[in-house]
């Protein structure tokens, strides 16, 4: 049993570093297709300027001169041992960027996903208790436009009736760390985390409300009415307990996908996160960041669904 | 020809739900719209700036108002949402050709084209699609077919996923595999065996995929990646609208409330797809 | 003569929505201490009847009209809080499939646990209650099987986690809904002893569920017979057997192995299937599949009435066979 159980847990991880190999290769290829390069990005029209020699130093400098596989290696073991970079227009390395960017994004990512995950089950349960009804209709209608309405609208929306109606905006301020300022920085996350949890509020409803009809037919919770078993008990100890499974994938998905996925989100609240950082290097063509951190939000995606992948299994005593 | 039989059984199924004909009434309006803006019948010309109108709110002569420049809002929407219609089937057009076609040969022909195709689709599910979608389009530009490519690669996977899945369930079932031991040509078996029970999640995805599309679209409008100024976009023109929405709330609302009208069109027709598609989910 | 434990009176099952009948103004009681078992086709009703005892009835379907007393009250109208305390306590119940009966994700003993619970007796004492009950039923190792899972164990097993689930609170009265129907011949008659020696054991009464008429033989003591809806034919197993007087009731006979019927009748199937019960509301629902049916048969509909042996719902019973 435990031999077939770690060959399980090896075969999916060498599976997973298959996959974050084919990433890496994708996302070189993707970003290696830009027309401009960081000579062009960083010195803008002055690289008219230059003569061809003082070109060919600069791509040396940069690491560019060499061919496309070369450059791919370069970066990949460089990556490896830690080296993920040099942002040359900040002056700073791309490690020391991401190191305080990532826990922005995290906090976010966590904030959001949470308040989702708390309004879609609640919602869900709502909708689901009688369905086809009137509440049932309006939770239906909650989840189709949390996910028509554009995060950016919505925030867009949030920004004038706060800011400009009611002159309350935390986030016009310099951001602050939790270290720094508890209480600003919970500010600060607040309308960003409303935003992120009603976009995830919509997938996460719409799966507890079918995994809760599902279950409520199913055999057991008869025979747990036929128990003697109050409508409370049976609701949460049976009924919810056993539509979980979709649930808590769905939320590490949701979870997964809010760390890269709220890159706009950051922009428009100012919270200097990872997207913010990919956003600024790719106007700024500096690919190296962008690589490197497109690299890491990859990682970090695959990671989660990985965790989620255990943690479900962990949770279904009928898995072996 | 039993498929024809078929085809009016479902499509008198997708009318008696009352969701599927709004959502499909919201499409076909938003499409009508994207049609005339192409033949540049607006109420006015988008781009046409009257100053001395800027900032009015919604009238007999301009339905939305007008933005700080003096352009109808209404005819600005009108364009943007041709723009991220056109983006939106020409992305899907492609995601869905190429996907459908990975995931039924991979699907079908299993060994290592199987292998690479779901590979494929685990490397690009790993991006959340605006980010993947941001990268693609500053490697190729800002123009519409830049935006189509980009959103294209982004939603392949999906397509592959929703294709490849019943046709594994369909390579298993007796009386294919008799079918093939027989000697029927695989393209013959795939075409009246297997493609026909793919279509109805194809159908499925392809609305679902064409609102995805468009959020896509109009958010990397919003971030000054796609339509440039002073072109309209809905993206845009909610970005552009930002400053002023305080004051002139139509020039926020008339591109959000068009994006989110056709997005919840587009889902509600998927959803009625799907229920009158599926033998097993139809209400008698 | 004794007080019914339970009398159900003129019940009529029908579709929430659209009023269909499913069980339609059907009658019958058992009483302390009795077994009895309802025979009947899938369709005709007798599932139905034994979850609206417990106002187990599912989503859509509604008991429309009649009584079940039960202790001085009338279940159909009681208080669902006066019902939940009945549930598992003073009348419990047992289901056909019991892999998908119990919870799959819930460790069994928890579930026994939950009974406990549920009537306020979760004390120190409840864990001894529930590995005795799991030791009743015959499970070896019960201490391990407080902490399995179903899915850990076989049909058989599991059918007897129900029955100590069912049984833990001593209940009056024990509802049986094909609980041999999904197991192996072998297994069912090892869970048909284990039934009977329990109740030889508590002398509660019982209801038995089932479509097999030969199950019931060496189990009940009186035997229901529902055909589409209604009840056709009431009496003691002995009666039953040897002289049925509903055409039906002998049909079934007839068509088990090994029947008391006379040998010069030929074993086979009664030709036809059984009519949806809201289409023949008006009619003697077994006419059109009846030998001895005439035009009487197809208009009116015969109510049960006492003969020499049973009581039969027959314009034309068979009289004595012998």
């Amino acid at each position: 049993m435990r031999l077939a159980k770690t060959s399980g847990i090896a075969a999916r991880l060498l599976s997973v570093l298959i996959t974050l190999f084919g990433i890496s290769v994708f996302i070189f290829i993707v970003l290696r297709v830009i027309p401009g390069d960081t000579i062009t990005g960083s010195l803008g029209i002055e690289t008219g300027v230059l003569t061809p020699e003082q070109i060919d130093d600069l791509k040396r400098y940069y690491g560019i001169d060499k061919p496309l596989l070369l450059q791919y290696f370069s970066w990949i073991t460089s990556f490896l041992s830690g080296d993920l970079g040099f942002a040359y227009s900040t002056g700073v390395s791309v490690l020391t960027l991401t190191a305080s960017s990532l826990p922005v994004t995290i906090e976010l990512a966590l904030f959001g996903t949470i308040s989702g995950v708390i309004m879609g089950i609640a919602i869900g349960m709502f909708s689901a208790k009688k369905p086809g009804s009137a509440r049932d209709f309006f939770g239906q209608l909650f989840g189709l436009l949390a996910l028509a309405i554009p995060g950016f609208v919505l925030s867009t929306a949030i920004v004038t009736i706060m800011a400009n109606k009611f002159g309350y905006f935390p986030n016009g301020y310099e951001y602050m760390t939790p270290w720094e300022d508890l209480w600003m920085n919970l500010q600060q996350m607040l309308f960003p985390s409303i935003v992120l949890g009603i976009a995830v509020a919509a997938p996460v409803m719409r799966t507890t409300r079918s995994a809760l009809l599902e279950t409520v037919d199913k055999d057991f919770i008869r025979t747990a009415f036929g128990k003697g078993l109050k409508s409370r008990t049976v609701q949460f100890r049976h009924v919810l307990r056993n539509s979980l499974i979709p649930i808590v994938t769905m939320t590490g998905i949701q979870f997964g996908y809010l760390l890269g996925g709220a890159v706009i989100v950051e922009k428009i609240f100012a919270l200097p996160g990872m997207g913010r950082q990919i956003l600024d290097a790719i106007n700024k063509r500096e690919y190296a960041t962008v690589q490197s951190s497109v690299m890491i939000f990859a990682i970090l995606f695959v990671t989660i669904n990985l965790v989620t992948d255990i943690i479900y299994r962990r949770i279904d005593p009928r898995i072996k | 020809m039993t498929t024809k039989k078929q085809e009016k059984t479902w499509v008198h199924y997708y009318f008696k739900s009352t969701s599927g004909v709004v959502g499909a009434v919201l499409v076909l309006l938003m499409m009508i719209i994207s049609i005339c803006a192409a033949f540049g019948w607006t109420t006015h010309d988008p781009l046409a700036q009257n100053p001395m109108d800027a900032l009015q709110g919604p009238s007999s002569t301009y339905w939305f108002g007008t933005d700080q420049f003096g352009r109808d809002v209404f005819s600005r929407a009108m364009d943007g949402m041709r723009r991220s219609m056109t983006v939106s089937i020409v992305a899907v057009g492609i995601a869905g050709f190429i996907g459908v076609s990975l995931g039924v040969l991979g699907g079908f022909l299993g060994k290592w084209l199987d292998g690479f195709v779901v590979r494929l689709s685990d490397v690009i599910f790993a991006f959340p699609a605006i980010l993947l979608a941001l990268a693609i389009v500053n490697s190729l530009g800002n123009s519409w077919i830049d935006t189509s490519l980009a959103i294209a690669i982004v939603y392949t996977p999906i397509f592959i996923r929703v294709a490849r899945g019943p046709v594994l369930t369909i390579k298993e079932l007796d009386y294919v595999k008799s079918v093939r031991v027989l000697g029927f040509s695989s393209p013959r078996i795939l075409m009246s065996h297997v493609l026909p029970n793919v279509l109805a999640p194809i159908l499925v995805q392809i609305a679902l995929s064409m609102s995805w599309a468009i959020l896509t679209e109009s958010g990397l409008s919003f971030l000054g990646l796609g339509t440039q100024p002073p072109d309209a976009s809905l993206g845009l023109m909610v970005s552009e609208a930002q400053p002023m929405a305080a004051f002139a709330w139509w020039t926020l609302v008339a591109p959000s409330a068009f994006i989110t009208l056709v997005v919840v069109g587009l889902n509600l027709v998927g959803d009625g797809l799907r229920d009158s598609l599926d033998p097993a989910r139809r209400q008698s | 003569m004794s007080k019914p434990l339970i009398e159900v009176k003129n019940l009529t099952i029908e579709t929430a929505e659209d009023s269909r009948t499913l069980v339609n103004n059907i009658s019958f009681e058992v009483f302390p201490g009795e077994a009895v078992g309802v025979v009947g086709e899938s369709g005709s009703g007798k599932t139905l009847t034994a979850l609206s005892i417990l106002g187990l009835l599912p989503r859509g379907v509604v008991a429309r009209s009649g009584e079940i007393n039960y202790s001085d009250s009338n279940l159909l109208t009681a208080s669902e809080e006066y019902r939940r305390s009945i549930r598992g306590n003073q009348i419990s119940m047992i289901y056909q499939d019991p892999m998908t009966a119990l919870n799959p994700v819930m460790k069994l003993g928890k579930q026994l646990f939950e009974v406990l619970e549920a009537h306020d007796l979760l004390d120190s004492e409840a864990p001894q209650r529930v590995f005795n009950a799991f030791k009743e039923v015959g499970i070896p190792e019960p201490d391990r099987a407080l902490v399995s899972y179903p899915h850990e164990f076989s049909g058989g097993m599991r059918q007897r986690v129900m029955i100590a689930m069912a049984m833990i609170l001593s209940p009056k009265l024990l509802i049986a809904d094909e609980p041999t129907t999904a197991l192996d011949v072998t297994i069912q008659q090892q869970i048909l002893a284990l039934v009977s020696e329990q109740r030889r054991k508590t002398g509660m009464s019982m209801l038995w569920i089932t479509h097999d008429l030969g199950v019931v033989a060496n189990l009940v003591d009186r035997v229901i017979v529902m055909y589409a809806g209604r009840i056709v034919e009431v009496g003691t197993v002995k009666e039953i057997f040897t002289n049925p007087q509903h055409p039906y009731t002998h049909g079934l006979l007839a068509s088990l192995p090994k029947s008391n019927v006379k040998s010069r009748e030929r074993l086979m199937a009664i030709p036809g299937v059984p009519p949806k019960p809201w289409l023949v509301e008006n009619s003697c629902a077994f006419s059109p599949r009846c030998t001895r049916a005439t035009t009487e048969c197809f208009n009116e509909t015969p109510s049960l009435k006492p003969n020499a042996f049973t009581k039969a719902a027959c314009f034309h019973e068979i009289g004595t066979s012998q």
